[in-house]
Protein backbone atom coordinates (compact mmCIF):
# COMPACT_ATOMS: atom_id res chain seq x y z
CA UNK A 1 0.00 0.00 0.00
CA UNK A 2 3.00 2.19 1.08
CA UNK A 3 4.72 2.23 -2.19
CA UNK A 4 1.41 2.60 -4.14
CA UNK A 5 0.90 5.33 -2.40
CA UNK A 6 4.36 6.77 -2.60
CA UNK A 7 4.11 6.14 -6.54
CA UNK A 8 0.87 7.74 -6.75
CA UNK A 9 -0.63 5.15 -8.31
CA UNK A 10 -3.64 4.47 -5.38
CA UNK A 11 -6.51 5.83 -7.25
CA UNK A 12 -5.60 4.54 -10.50
CA UNK A 13 -5.56 1.08 -8.57
CA UNK A 14 -8.43 1.25 -6.97
CA UNK A 15 -10.59 2.34 -10.42
CA UNK A 16 -9.64 -0.09 -12.21
CA UNK A 17 -9.89 -2.84 -9.78
CA UNK A 18 -13.90 -1.81 -9.79
CA UNK A 19 -13.76 -1.79 -13.25
CA UNK A 20 -15.32 -4.59 -15.21
CA UNK A 21 -12.59 -7.32 -16.94
CA UNK A 22 -12.42 -5.66 -20.29
CA UNK A 23 -11.90 -2.00 -19.73
CA UNK A 24 -9.53 -2.88 -16.65
CA UNK A 25 -6.22 -2.91 -18.07
CA UNK A 26 -6.72 0.55 -20.43
CA UNK A 27 -8.04 2.69 -17.54
CA UNK A 28 -4.84 1.12 -15.50
CA UNK A 29 -2.57 2.41 -18.36
CA UNK A 30 -4.13 5.56 -18.95
CA UNK A 31 -4.28 6.92 -15.27
CA UNK A 32 -0.49 5.35 -14.99
CA UNK A 33 0.64 7.38 -17.98
CA UNK A 34 -1.58 10.41 -17.07
CA UNK A 35 -0.68 11.16 -14.06
CA UNK A 36 1.78 12.50 -11.69
CA UNK A 37 4.29 12.76 -13.72
CA UNK A 38 5.71 16.36 -14.20
CA UNK A 39 7.70 17.76 -16.83
CA UNK A 40 11.05 19.13 -14.96
CA UNK A 41 13.62 20.71 -17.13
CA UNK A 42 17.34 20.43 -15.95
CA UNK A 43 18.84 23.87 -15.52
CA UNK A 44 22.70 23.96 -14.38
CA UNK A 45 23.59 25.55 -11.28
CA UNK A 46 25.40 29.01 -13.58
CA UNK A 47 21.77 29.20 -15.73
CA UNK A 48 20.25 28.94 -12.09
CA UNK A 49 22.22 31.91 -10.57
CA UNK A 50 21.46 33.54 -13.49
CA UNK A 51 17.45 33.46 -12.98
CA UNK A 52 17.94 34.01 -9.50
CA UNK A 53 19.91 37.48 -10.41
CA UNK A 54 17.14 38.20 -12.92
CA UNK A 55 14.74 37.54 -10.30
CA UNK A 56 16.76 40.13 -7.93
CA UNK A 57 16.76 42.86 -10.01
CA UNK A 58 12.74 42.82 -10.12
CA UNK A 59 12.03 42.02 -6.56
CA UNK A 60 9.53 44.89 -5.02
CA UNK A 61 10.16 45.62 -1.54
CA UNK A 62 7.31 45.30 0.85
CA UNK A 63 4.43 47.37 1.79
CA UNK A 64 5.88 49.35 5.49
CA UNK A 65 4.27 52.00 7.29
CA UNK A 66 1.16 52.06 5.50
CA UNK A 67 0.38 48.97 6.40
CA UNK A 68 2.05 48.51 9.92
CA UNK A 69 -0.46 49.22 13.25
CA UNK A 70 -0.60 52.68 14.78
CA UNK A 71 1.26 51.81 17.77
CA UNK A 72 1.73 54.00 20.39
CA UNK A 73 5.39 53.33 20.32
CA UNK A 74 6.30 54.52 16.85
CA UNK A 75 3.60 56.73 16.49
CA UNK A 76 4.93 58.67 20.01
CA UNK A 77 8.53 58.72 17.95
CA UNK A 78 7.40 59.92 15.07
CA UNK A 79 5.72 63.02 16.51
CA UNK A 80 8.99 63.95 18.48
CA UNK A 81 10.54 63.83 15.12
CA UNK A 82 7.76 65.90 13.35
CA UNK A 83 7.73 68.63 15.88
CA UNK A 84 11.47 69.23 16.76
CA UNK A 85 12.09 69.95 13.41
CA UNK A 86 8.65 71.99 13.41
CA UNK A 87 10.02 73.77 16.44
CA UNK A 88 13.96 74.00 14.83
CA UNK A 89 12.41 75.53 11.96
CA UNK A 90 10.53 77.99 14.01
CA UNK A 91 13.52 79.21 15.65
CA UNK A 92 15.98 79.40 12.90
CA UNK A 93 13.65 80.48 10.59
CA UNK A 94 12.67 83.20 12.78
CA UNK A 95 16.50 84.05 13.71
CA UNK A 96 17.65 84.38 10.34
CA UNK A 97 14.76 86.29 9.48
CA UNK A 98 15.94 88.77 12.01
CA UNK A 99 19.33 88.90 11.03
CA UNK A 100 18.59 90.10 7.26
CA UNK A 101 15.20 92.20 8.07
CA UNK A 102 15.63 93.23 11.81
CA UNK A 103 13.41 96.31 11.31
CA UNK A 104 10.19 93.72 10.53
CA UNK A 105 11.32 90.89 12.76
CA UNK A 106 11.96 93.25 15.86
CA UNK A 107 9.59 92.10 19.34
CA UNK A 108 8.19 95.15 19.05
CA UNK A 109 6.34 94.40 15.52
CA UNK A 110 5.65 90.94 16.65
CA UNK A 111 3.65 91.87 19.17
CA UNK A 112 1.94 94.91 17.53
CA UNK A 113 0.95 92.33 14.59
CA UNK A 114 -0.17 89.47 17.15
CA UNK A 115 -2.27 92.39 19.55
CA UNK A 116 -4.24 93.37 15.80
CA UNK A 117 -5.54 89.39 15.26
CA UNK A 118 -9.14 88.49 16.71
CA UNK A 119 -9.38 85.94 19.81
CA UNK A 120 -9.80 83.04 17.73
CA UNK A 121 -6.78 83.30 15.85
CA UNK A 122 -4.54 84.32 18.86
CA UNK A 123 -5.91 81.34 20.69
CA UNK A 124 -5.44 79.04 17.90
CA UNK A 125 -1.67 80.03 17.04
CA UNK A 126 -1.20 79.42 20.66
CA UNK A 127 -2.29 76.34 20.73
CA UNK A 128 -0.08 75.43 17.30
CA UNK A 129 2.90 76.77 19.08
CA UNK A 130 2.19 75.38 22.62
CA UNK A 131 1.16 71.84 21.63
CA UNK A 132 4.30 70.63 19.97
CA UNK A 133 6.55 72.61 22.80
CA UNK A 134 4.86 70.74 26.01
CA UNK A 135 5.14 67.27 24.03
CA UNK A 136 8.79 67.23 22.77
CA UNK A 137 10.03 68.92 25.67
CA UNK A 138 8.13 66.29 28.18
CA UNK A 139 8.32 63.16 25.86
CA UNK A 140 12.55 64.30 26.19
CA UNK A 141 12.25 63.50 29.54
CA UNK A 142 10.85 59.76 29.18
CA UNK A 143 14.01 59.45 26.73
CA UNK A 144 16.76 60.94 29.06
CA UNK A 145 14.55 57.69 30.98
CA UNK A 146 15.61 55.70 28.67
CA UNK A 147 19.15 56.37 28.54
CA UNK A 148 19.55 55.78 31.90
CA UNK A 149 17.86 52.32 31.06
CA UNK A 150 15.08 53.74 33.24
CA UNK A 151 11.07 52.50 32.09
CA UNK A 152 12.27 49.80 29.88
CA UNK A 153 9.77 47.07 29.87
CA UNK A 154 6.56 47.36 27.30
CA UNK A 155 3.99 48.01 30.18
CA UNK A 156 6.24 51.15 31.33
CA UNK A 157 6.83 52.53 27.88
CA UNK A 158 2.82 52.58 27.25
CA UNK A 159 2.80 53.90 30.92
CA UNK A 160 5.00 57.00 30.66
CA UNK A 161 3.81 57.54 26.86
CA UNK A 162 0.17 57.82 28.60
CA UNK A 163 1.72 59.96 30.95
CA UNK A 164 3.47 61.93 28.38
CA UNK A 165 0.26 62.47 26.36
CA UNK A 166 -1.55 63.92 29.67
CA UNK A 167 1.23 66.03 30.81
CA UNK A 168 1.27 67.63 26.95
CA UNK A 169 -2.61 68.10 27.06
CA UNK A 170 -2.81 69.87 30.48
CA UNK A 171 0.59 72.18 29.90
CA UNK A 172 -0.64 73.00 25.97
CA UNK A 173 -4.12 74.14 28.08
CA UNK A 174 -2.36 76.07 30.54
CA UNK A 175 0.16 77.55 27.95
CA UNK A 176 -2.91 78.70 25.63
CA UNK A 177 -4.68 79.78 28.59
CA UNK A 178 -1.62 82.13 30.11
CA UNK A 179 -2.52 85.64 30.09
CA UNK B 1 -29.72 15.86 24.43
CA UNK B 2 -28.19 14.29 21.06
CA UNK B 3 -26.31 12.24 23.26
CA UNK B 4 -29.66 10.99 25.70
CA UNK B 5 -31.63 10.03 22.25
CA UNK B 6 -28.38 8.25 21.03
CA UNK B 7 -28.15 6.24 24.21
CA UNK B 8 -32.18 5.56 23.85
CA UNK B 9 -31.63 4.39 20.51
CA UNK B 10 -28.68 2.10 21.76
CA UNK B 11 -30.58 0.68 24.29
CA UNK B 12 -34.05 -0.07 22.40
CA UNK B 13 -31.61 -2.15 19.72
CA UNK B 14 -29.48 -3.53 22.39
CA UNK B 15 -33.11 -5.41 23.30
CA UNK B 16 -33.70 -8.20 20.50
CA UNK B 17 -34.97 -6.15 17.87
CA UNK B 18 -31.68 -5.38 16.12
CA UNK B 19 -31.64 -5.96 12.49
CA UNK B 20 -28.44 -7.68 11.20
CA UNK B 21 -27.95 -4.94 8.67
CA UNK B 22 -27.23 -2.56 11.30
CA UNK B 23 -24.11 -1.41 11.10
CA UNK B 24 -22.17 -0.34 14.65
CA UNK B 25 -21.43 3.50 13.08
CA UNK B 26 -25.61 4.23 13.27
CA UNK B 27 -25.59 3.63 17.28
CA UNK B 28 -22.31 6.28 17.63
CA UNK B 29 -23.26 9.30 18.41
CA UNK B 30 -24.20 11.98 15.58
CA UNK B 31 -21.48 14.84 15.23
CA UNK B 32 -22.65 17.83 15.65
CA UNK B 33 -22.93 20.36 12.86
CA UNK B 34 -21.04 23.45 13.18
CA UNK B 35 -22.21 26.26 11.28
CA UNK B 36 -20.27 27.79 8.18
CA UNK B 37 -18.11 30.82 9.64
CA UNK B 38 -16.68 32.60 6.57
CA UNK B 39 -14.17 34.83 7.25
CA UNK B 40 -11.93 36.63 4.32
CA UNK B 41 -8.37 36.24 4.04
CA UNK B 42 -6.37 39.11 1.86
CA UNK B 43 -2.86 37.93 0.99
CA UNK B 44 0.10 39.93 -0.54
CA UNK B 45 0.78 38.15 -3.78
CA UNK B 46 3.47 38.53 -5.95
CA UNK B 47 5.05 36.34 -8.61
CA UNK B 48 8.82 36.15 -9.67
CA UNK B 49 7.52 35.05 -12.79
CA UNK B 50 5.59 37.46 -13.62
CA UNK B 51 7.55 40.66 -12.80
CA UNK B 52 6.09 43.30 -14.17
CA UNK B 53 2.92 42.70 -12.38
CA UNK B 54 1.82 44.88 -9.37
CA UNK B 55 1.68 42.79 -6.25
CA UNK B 56 -1.69 42.84 -5.15
CA UNK B 57 -3.97 41.47 -2.04
CA UNK B 58 -5.63 38.59 -3.26
CA UNK B 59 -8.63 37.59 -1.24
CA UNK B 60 -9.54 34.16 -0.12
CA UNK B 61 -12.75 33.12 1.85
CA UNK B 62 -12.54 30.03 4.51
CA UNK B 63 -14.70 28.24 6.88
CA UNK B 64 -13.28 29.42 10.41
CA UNK B 65 -15.08 26.01 11.86
CA UNK B 66 -13.54 23.91 9.42
CA UNK B 67 -9.88 25.51 9.87
CA UNK B 68 -6.97 25.19 12.87
CA UNK B 69 -7.08 27.44 15.27
CA UNK B 70 -3.54 29.61 14.61
CA UNK B 71 -3.46 31.90 11.19
CA UNK B 72 -0.60 29.09 9.86
CA UNK B 73 -3.61 26.71 9.97
CA UNK B 74 -5.53 28.95 7.72
CA UNK B 75 -2.53 29.64 5.32
CA UNK B 76 -1.81 25.72 5.64
CA UNK B 77 -6.00 25.43 4.50
CA UNK B 78 -5.56 27.99 1.11
CA UNK B 79 -2.58 26.27 -0.08
CA UNK B 80 -4.16 22.90 0.54
CA UNK B 81 -7.51 23.23 -0.84
CA UNK B 82 -7.80 26.77 -2.97
CA UNK B 83 -4.98 27.75 -4.10
CA UNK B 84 -1.56 25.50 -4.11
CA UNK B 85 0.84 28.50 -5.97
CA UNK B 86 0.44 30.54 -2.20
CA UNK B 87 3.60 30.50 -1.05
CA UNK B 88 4.98 30.94 2.57
CA UNK B 89 7.58 29.31 4.77
CA UNK B 90 6.50 27.44 7.40
CA UNK B 91 8.69 24.21 9.54
CA UNK B 92 7.88 23.91 13.12
CA UNK B 93 4.25 25.43 13.70
CA UNK B 94 5.25 25.68 17.48
CA UNK B 95 6.94 29.21 17.29
CA UNK B 96 10.57 27.97 17.67
CA UNK B 97 12.11 27.68 14.10
CA UNK B 98 11.04 31.97 13.24
CA UNK B 99 10.33 30.72 9.69
CA UNK B 100 6.73 31.92 9.28
CA UNK B 101 7.20 35.28 10.57
CA UNK B 102 4.98 37.81 8.40
CA UNK B 103 3.19 40.69 9.09
CA UNK B 104 -0.82 40.30 9.80
CA UNK B 105 -3.36 42.44 10.56
CA UNK B 106 -0.73 45.13 10.71
CA UNK B 107 1.63 44.07 13.12
CA UNK B 108 4.79 41.36 12.44
CA UNK B 109 4.40 38.03 14.61
CA UNK B 110 4.78 34.10 13.72
CA UNK B 111 1.94 32.73 11.71
CA UNK B 112 1.70 29.72 13.83
CA UNK B 113 1.57 32.04 17.29
CA UNK B 114 -1.26 34.13 16.19
CA UNK B 115 -4.56 33.19 16.68
CA UNK B 116 -7.59 33.94 14.10
CA UNK B 117 -10.13 36.94 14.94
CA UNK B 118 -13.37 34.69 15.57
CA UNK B 119 -14.85 37.96 14.06
CA UNK B 120 -15.69 37.30 10.72
CA UNK B 121 -17.17 40.54 9.79
CA UNK B 122 -13.42 41.54 9.54
CA UNK B 123 -11.36 40.21 6.94
CA UNK B 124 -7.25 39.66 7.86
CA UNK B 125 -4.56 41.17 5.91
CA UNK B 126 -1.42 38.72 5.77
CA UNK B 127 1.87 41.02 4.10
CA UNK B 128 5.45 39.56 4.22
CA UNK B 129 7.77 41.38 6.52
CA UNK B 130 7.64 45.00 6.06
CA UNK B 131 10.63 46.66 3.65
CA UNK B 132 12.10 43.72 2.67
CA UNK B 133 12.71 42.64 -0.48
CA UNK B 134 9.78 39.76 -1.54
CA UNK B 135 11.09 36.57 -3.24
CA UNK B 136 7.57 35.50 -3.69
CA UNK B 137 4.48 36.19 -1.92
CA UNK B 138 4.87 36.31 1.84
CA UNK B 139 8.85 35.30 1.68
CA UNK B 140 10.66 37.86 2.13
CA UNK B 141 14.57 38.22 0.86
CA UNK B 142 16.64 37.08 4.12
CA UNK B 143 20.11 37.37 2.95
CA UNK B 144 21.46 40.93 4.28
CA UNK B 145 19.71 40.00 7.81
CA UNK B 146 21.94 36.81 7.74
CA UNK B 147 25.21 38.90 6.88
CA UNK B 148 24.26 41.31 9.26
CA UNK B 149 24.17 38.80 12.11
CA UNK B 150 27.22 37.13 10.92
CA UNK B 151 29.12 40.82 11.15
CA UNK B 152 28.67 40.68 15.05
CA UNK B 153 30.52 37.36 15.07
CA UNK B 154 27.68 35.88 17.00
CA UNK B 155 30.20 32.84 18.69
CA UNK B 156 32.32 32.68 21.80
CA UNK B 157 35.58 34.09 21.26
CA UNK B 158 37.88 33.65 24.25
CA UNK B 159 41.94 33.46 24.37
CA UNK B 160 42.52 32.32 27.92
CA UNK B 161 40.76 29.22 27.89
CA UNK B 162 40.15 27.45 31.44
CA UNK B 163 43.11 24.44 31.93
CA UNK B 164 40.90 21.86 31.99
CA UNK B 165 37.29 21.23 31.85
CA UNK B 166 35.21 23.84 31.07
CA UNK B 167 34.38 27.75 31.21
CA UNK B 168 32.55 28.47 34.46
CA UNK B 169 30.02 30.96 35.53
CA UNK B 170 28.18 32.54 38.24
CA UNK B 171 24.11 31.67 38.50
CA UNK B 172 24.09 35.55 38.79
CA UNK B 173 26.21 35.91 34.96
CA UNK B 174 24.37 33.47 33.57
CA UNK B 175 21.07 35.43 34.66
CA UNK B 176 22.49 38.21 32.49
CA UNK B 177 22.13 35.82 29.27
CA UNK B 178 18.11 35.23 29.82
CA UNK B 179 15.97 37.26 27.64
CA UNK B 180 18.66 37.81 25.03
CA UNK B 181 19.78 33.90 24.28
CA UNK B 182 15.83 32.83 23.56
CA UNK B 183 16.09 34.98 20.30
CA UNK B 184 14.87 32.70 17.25
CA UNK B 185 16.02 35.48 14.64
CA UNK B 186 12.82 35.13 13.02
CA UNK B 187 12.85 38.98 11.90
CA UNK B 188 10.23 40.34 13.44
CA UNK B 189 11.92 42.82 15.41
CA UNK B 190 13.99 44.49 12.96
CA UNK B 191 11.27 44.64 10.43
CA UNK B 192 8.59 46.45 12.69
CA UNK B 193 11.73 49.28 13.21
CA UNK B 194 11.17 52.04 11.24
CA UNK B 195 14.85 53.23 11.61
CA UNK B 196 15.78 49.44 10.13
CA UNK B 197 13.14 50.46 7.26
CA UNK B 198 14.95 53.82 6.75
CA UNK B 199 18.89 52.13 7.28
CA UNK B 200 19.06 48.88 7.00
CA UNK B 201 21.81 48.93 4.44
CA UNK B 202 23.81 50.48 7.64
CA UNK B 203 21.80 49.83 10.49
CA UNK B 204 22.15 46.34 12.26
CA UNK B 205 18.64 46.35 13.94
CA UNK B 206 17.25 44.89 16.54
CA UNK B 207 17.59 41.34 16.35
CA UNK B 208 21.45 41.57 15.60
CA UNK B 209 21.93 44.31 18.00
CA UNK B 210 20.57 41.97 20.63
CA UNK B 211 22.54 39.16 19.81
CA UNK B 212 25.36 41.65 19.80
CA UNK B 213 24.86 42.62 23.15
CA UNK B 214 24.16 38.85 23.89
CA UNK B 215 27.96 38.20 23.51
CA UNK B 216 29.19 41.33 25.13
CA UNK B 217 27.41 40.56 28.21
CA UNK B 218 28.71 37.22 28.65
CA UNK B 219 30.93 36.55 31.20
CA UNK B 220 32.67 34.05 29.31
CA UNK B 221 33.45 35.48 26.56
CA UNK B 222 36.77 38.43 26.76
CA UNK B 223 36.62 40.43 23.01
CA UNK B 224 33.89 42.93 24.71
CA UNK B 225 35.91 45.93 24.23
CA UNK B 226 36.89 44.66 20.40
CA UNK B 227 32.66 43.93 19.40
CA UNK B 228 31.59 47.65 21.20
CA UNK B 229 34.54 49.26 19.20
CA UNK B 230 33.05 47.88 15.81
CA UNK B 231 29.89 49.13 16.89
CA UNK B 232 31.32 52.69 18.14
CA UNK B 233 30.06 54.50 14.79
CA UNK B 234 27.54 56.83 13.74
CA UNK B 235 25.44 53.92 12.04
CA UNK B 236 25.32 49.84 13.30
CA UNK B 237 24.08 51.14 16.85
CA UNK B 238 23.20 54.59 16.98
CA UNK B 239 20.19 54.62 14.20
CA UNK B 240 18.49 53.09 17.32
CA UNK B 241 15.94 56.43 18.11
CA UNK B 242 14.40 54.32 21.08
CA UNK B 243 11.24 53.44 19.02
CA UNK B 244 10.15 49.93 21.33
CA UNK B 245 8.39 49.33 18.27
CA UNK B 246 11.28 46.00 18.48
CA UNK B 247 9.95 44.93 21.89
CA UNK B 248 6.35 45.84 21.02
CA UNK B 249 6.11 42.84 18.09
CA UNK B 250 8.64 39.96 19.68
CA UNK B 251 6.60 37.00 19.14
CA UNK B 252 8.88 35.12 22.03
CA UNK B 253 7.99 38.26 24.90
CA UNK B 254 11.80 39.48 24.60
CA UNK B 255 12.90 43.04 25.32
CA UNK B 256 15.81 44.15 22.13
CA UNK B 257 15.52 47.78 22.73
CA UNK B 258 16.53 47.24 26.93
CA UNK B 259 19.41 45.53 25.98
CA UNK B 260 20.63 48.44 23.01
CA UNK B 261 19.97 50.86 25.76
CA UNK B 262 21.91 49.06 28.02
CA UNK B 263 24.61 48.38 25.60
CA UNK B 264 24.36 52.35 24.52
CA UNK B 265 24.48 52.87 28.06
CA UNK B 266 27.67 50.72 28.54
CA UNK B 267 29.21 51.92 25.61
CA UNK B 268 29.04 55.58 26.62
CA UNK B 269 30.42 55.57 30.30
CA UNK B 270 33.31 53.02 29.55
Amino acid sequence: MMSTRALGLGSALRKAAFAPNAVRSQIMMRNIIGKRFIQIQSVTPASGTEILNAQRLKRPSSPHFTIYQPQLTWVASIANRITGAGLSVLLYGFSIAYLIAPGTFDSAHVVEVVAGLPESVKYAGKTILAAPFAFHSINGLRHLGWDLTKFLSIKSVYGTGYAVLAASAVSTAVLVFMK
Amino acid sequence: MQSVLATARVNRLAFGSRPFSTSLARCQAVPQQKPVLLKEFKIYRWNPDEPDKKPELQSYKIDLNQTGPMVLDALIKIKNEIDPTLTFRRSCREGICGSCAMNIDGQNTLACLCRIDRDASKNAKIYPLPHMYVVKDLVPDMTLFYKQYKSIQPWLQNSNPPEKGEFLQSPEDRRKLDGMYECILCACCSTSCPSYWWNQDEYLGPATLMQAYRWIADSRDDRAAERMDRLQNEMSLYRCHTIFNCSRTCPKGLNPAAAIAKMKLEMATD
